[in-house]
């Protein structure tokens, strides 16, 4: 068996290459894996989201040495983390700023790929497993954020487990099995604290290994939306416009991560709240399972769902719609390989429909991120002396709009990119 | 491309934006000094003097006011009332169900009082006593109104009175709202004197709600040296190699 | 290239330089979380030297008192068990008390204390970890696990597994009848 393998290496490395594909892979992963050589400023996030997962996986590691998952004790522990453990306080504030700093960057990531086409053919699967780290992700933040037993980690997960029991027939008791007790308590602490050290970080780093072996698969896309692997150099197979990973990118993102650390420190060491938007300031009271805070909102990165829940009416006397309105808000990425129509990939070469578009997305993301972010008495102080529309209800009007606006954005898309005017696409990146 | 690049800057500034309400009573901004030792060894006295006896910051152990410069020997002589030992937290004197039954919620913990509140809230609050005879205790206050305190340090500040005025308001009612608080009664500081021992207490407040903060940003700086350097290096070697790369 | 004569200075002296600037940084990074493992303000506060009140202990009784988590016994011997330790110099390992861990000044003394009546001890036997049985009647510690045996100077007994004296703690007497253990000066 061995004999048939093609062992070019000596000494110790061929020792190893005989019994393990140690060479190979790094030919095939990073020395011999030619990417494009026009990569630009967005393509740095996808290495930064994996610097992020790692700096996640081993902060978290220390974190858990010493934080109790107990309802009377978890509180404390982190104070104690913060004070008491000998450079706690730093761990703890880069995992929670590095939960903030995850989701700018994967974010960064995905929009990089809607406007280049990344998600097209022959690149669905990448797409579809970025879609599902996306949304396992959110359930590690979700499941993270109960942690601190704060009084916005206990109201947050009241309020998003009480979703579920909007569900039709079975709500009650999904909530209620979800939750492990009457209230979100001890036990629900217990195994939320088990999904986020556990299962969804074993879930993430599958995930994001298939994500890896699908791009190496296939090739990475570039801002000319031009497939290098058509234009070989016939004598040695090699793309025309390709470079190798290593060292051309694993320099260049070795840069772009030493520029982001840079900032990324700024925040820690200088505005680890970041105005109570990475910590939020009524987190620092301990759960009280009978004081409901002023005003509930969750942390940033998922205000634009819940603005869209909220946006939505209850209809038959059940907020399902709204709930299934927000799910439908991250389902319908999966969609998007099928939904656009138009053979272009990159967005330099697209029709002016597409940037519109893409436009009102993005203007409909930050508005709706924005409107759930304050609380629900500013909605109603919104912009008043609207014709038509009574001034308590402006707000929810605008969420509404933007909803709409948002669900169009991928709804219209198969018509809005079937016949698109689109421009030349150069036979090579520029 | 412009259009993205300028809406990602409006994200930048959408936070500023949301920061915008606030309560009615005016805050001034809180005299905050981290390394001041005397304004925080004179704001740890007065906690442990005026607030210790409701009030506990349990988080914060007797040993951890070393950071403000005070030794074991000094926290044991003068600072410590509600434990045996310099090694244990400050915790509360009184018992939360005593406190419960005379105030009708136990006092907070106000370990991480200023992370919640923010210091200029609490600079405010703690300068915005007044006497009112409605209220189970006689005290009432202009930022925290109708607060189940009563006013802790009214020897030190003496008594205040609100002056009132009436408002319309848009929907033609009118309100009673307040305007000013006026001095009523002289005590044992004078308002300067007690604008200070005010701040003194907000700064130690500061303080215990993270202890690590000020060796936070020394380390930062640091950090940020090296980072910095670090940057430039990873650029050049990054040129290095793309200067072949046409 | 790999070619040496077409090597590229500036690109292989910025390798070295990123590679050992970054491998530093990477290391210094590495400092916070390994210091994280050592005991918290926590630790050392329930670690710290604790008072142990002998006052009411009689001549041959045994009192057992926690310091940083670990049995600490302060025995009051009586003058037959000062005389059972010197009767036990041929059995036991190290007789004149030449390499024990306990505090400089009691180098060298065959009673192992500052007081002769007042035995300090950390009541954890030196073979694995256990904490031997007091027996007063046969004049030593005998430790149930391993059958390791010490007199009443914590000496360890010759042909026992536990290969060393049992640990006498730093101490100091705030008075007659108060010892301050865990630390070896009066201030703390």
């Amino acid at each position: 068996m061995a004999a048939d393998k093609q062992v070019t290496t000596t000494g110790l490395l061929g020792w190893i290459d005989e019994r393990f594909p140690l060479t190979s892979n790094w030919r095939a992963h990073l020395s011999e894996y030619y990417a494009p050589k026009n990569f630009n400023f967005w393509y740095f996030f996808g290495s930064l989201a994996l610097l992020l997962l790692v700096n996640q996986i081993v902060t978290g590691i220390f974190l858990t040495m010493h934080y109790k998952p107990d309802a009377l004790l978890a509180f404390a522990s982190v104070e104690y983390i913060m004070r008491e453990v000998p450079y706690g306080w730093l761990i703890r504030y880069l995992h929670s700023t590095g939960a903030s700093a995850f989701f700018i960057v994967v974010y960064l990531h995905m929009f990089r790929g809607l406007i280049y086409g990344s998600y097209k053919k022959p690149r669905e699967l990448i797409w579809i497993f970025g879609v599902l780290i996306f949304l396992t992700l959110m359930g590690e933040a979700f499941f993270g954020y109960l942690l601190p037993w704060g009084q916005m980690s206990y109201w947050g997960a009241q309020v998003i487990v009480n979703l579920f029991g909007s569900v039709p027939f079975i709500g009650d008791d999904l909530s209620l099995w979800i939750r492990g007790d009457y209230v979100v308590s001890d036990a629900t602490l217990n195994r939320f604290f088990a999904f986020h050290v556990i299962a969804l970080p074993l879930a993430i780093i599958g995930l994001v290994a298939a994500h890896i072996l699908a791009l190496h698969e296939v090739g990475s896309n570039n801002p000319d939306g031009v497939e290098i692997k058509d234009n070989k150099d016939p004598k040695t197979g090699v793309p025309r416009d390709g470079i190798p990973f290593h060292p051309y990118y694993t320099v260049k993102d070795m840069f772009g991560s030493m520029v982001f650390l840079f900032v990324f420190s700024v925040i820690i060491f200088f505005a680890p709240e970041m105005g109570g938007y990475f910590l939020e300031h009524n987190n620092f009271l301990p759960a009280n399972p009978l004081v409901t805070p002023e005003h509930i909102a969750p942390v940033w990165y998922f205000t634009p769902y819940y603005s869209i829940l909220r946006a939505i009416p209850p209809m038959w006397e059940s907020q399902f719609p709204g709930v299934a309105a927000m799910g439908l808000a991250v389902m319908v990425f999966f969609l998007l390989p099928w939904l656009d129509r138009c053979p272009v990939k990159s967005i330099r070469y697209r029709g002016a429909s597409f940037k519109n578009w893409i436009a009102v997305f993005v203007i409909s993301t930050l508005v709706l991120g924005y409107l759930g972010t304050v609380p629900i008495d500013v909605w109603g102080k919104f912009g008043a002396g609207v014709p038509l529309v009574s001034n308590t209800e402006v707000a929810t009007w605008v969420a509404r709009i933007f909803t709409i606006l948002y669900f169009a954005f991928f709804a219209l898309m198969p018509w809005y990119t079937k016949n698109e005017k689109t421009l030349p696409v150069p036979a090579r990146v520029t | 491309m412009t259009i993205i690049k300028k809406l990602l800057v409006l994200l930048c500034f959408a936070p500023a934006l949301a920061l915008a309400a606030g309560g009615s009573w005016p805050l001034e901004s809180a005299p905050l000094k981290p390394t001041d030792v005397t304004s925080l060894q004179s704001g740890a006295s007065a906690f442990v003097n005026y607030c210790l006896n409701c009030h506990g910051v349990a988080h914060v152990r007797y040993t951890a006011l070393k950071g403000i410069g005070l030794t074991d020997m000094q926290i044991r002589d003068n600072l410590l009332f509600t434990q045996p030992k310099v090694t244990n937290m400050m915790t509360v004197a009184m018992r939360p169900e005593d406190a419960k039954q005379w105030f009708g919620v136990p006092p907070p913990d106000l370990s991480v009082i200023t992370r919640v509140r923010g210091a200029d809230w609490l600079y405010g609050y703690l300068r915005a006593f007044y006497r009112d005879s409605n209220t189970m205790t006689g005290w009432n206050n202009a930022v925290f109104p109708n607060v189940a305190m009563p006013h802790a340090l009214w020897e030190l500040q003496g008594e205040r009175a609100a002056i009132f005025a009436m408002e319309k308001d848009g929907h033609g009612g009118e309100h009673r709202v307040l305007k000013t608080l006026e001095p009523a009664k002289g005590g044992a500081l004078t308002p300067l004197q007690y604008d200070q021992l005010a701040g003194d207490l907000v700064n130690f407040l500061v303080w215990a709600s993270e202890p690590g903060a000020v060796e936070r940003k020394r380390v930062g700086y640091y950090v940020l040296m090296v980072l910095g350097a670090l940057v430039l290096l990873t650029y050049l070697l990054k040129a290095a190699f793309w200067k072949d790369v046409h | 290239m790999s070619d040496p004569s077409n090597v590229d200075k500036t690109r292989r002296n910025l390798v070295v330089g990123t590679a050992a600037a970054s491998g530093l940084a990477g290391l210094t990074a590495a400092w916070p979380f390994v210091e994280s493992m050592n005991p918290s303000e926590r630790a050392k506060a329930l670690g710290a030297p604790v008072e142990a009140d002998i006052s009411n202990l009689k001549p041959g009784q045994l009192l057992t008192v926690e310091w940083q988590g670990k049995p600490v016994w302060i025995l009051k011997r009586t003058p037959a068990m000062n005389d059972s330790i010197t009767k036990a110099d041929a059995a036991v390992v190290d007789p004149d008390v030449k390499t024990s861990k306990q505090p400089a000044d009691l180098k060298g003394k065959k009673l192992r204390a500052q007081k002769d009546d007042i035995f300090v001890a950390v009541g954890i036997c030196s073979h694995l970890g256990c904490s031997p049985k007091f027996q007063p009647d046969q004049d030593m510690f005998y430790c149930p696990c391993h059958g390791s045996k010490f007199d009443l100077a914590g000496r360890v007994y010759r042909s026992v597994p536990a290969p060393t004296n049992l640990e006498v703690p730093p101490h100091v007497y705030l008075s007659d009848t108060l010892i301050l253990i865990g630390a070896d000066k009066k201030e703390a």
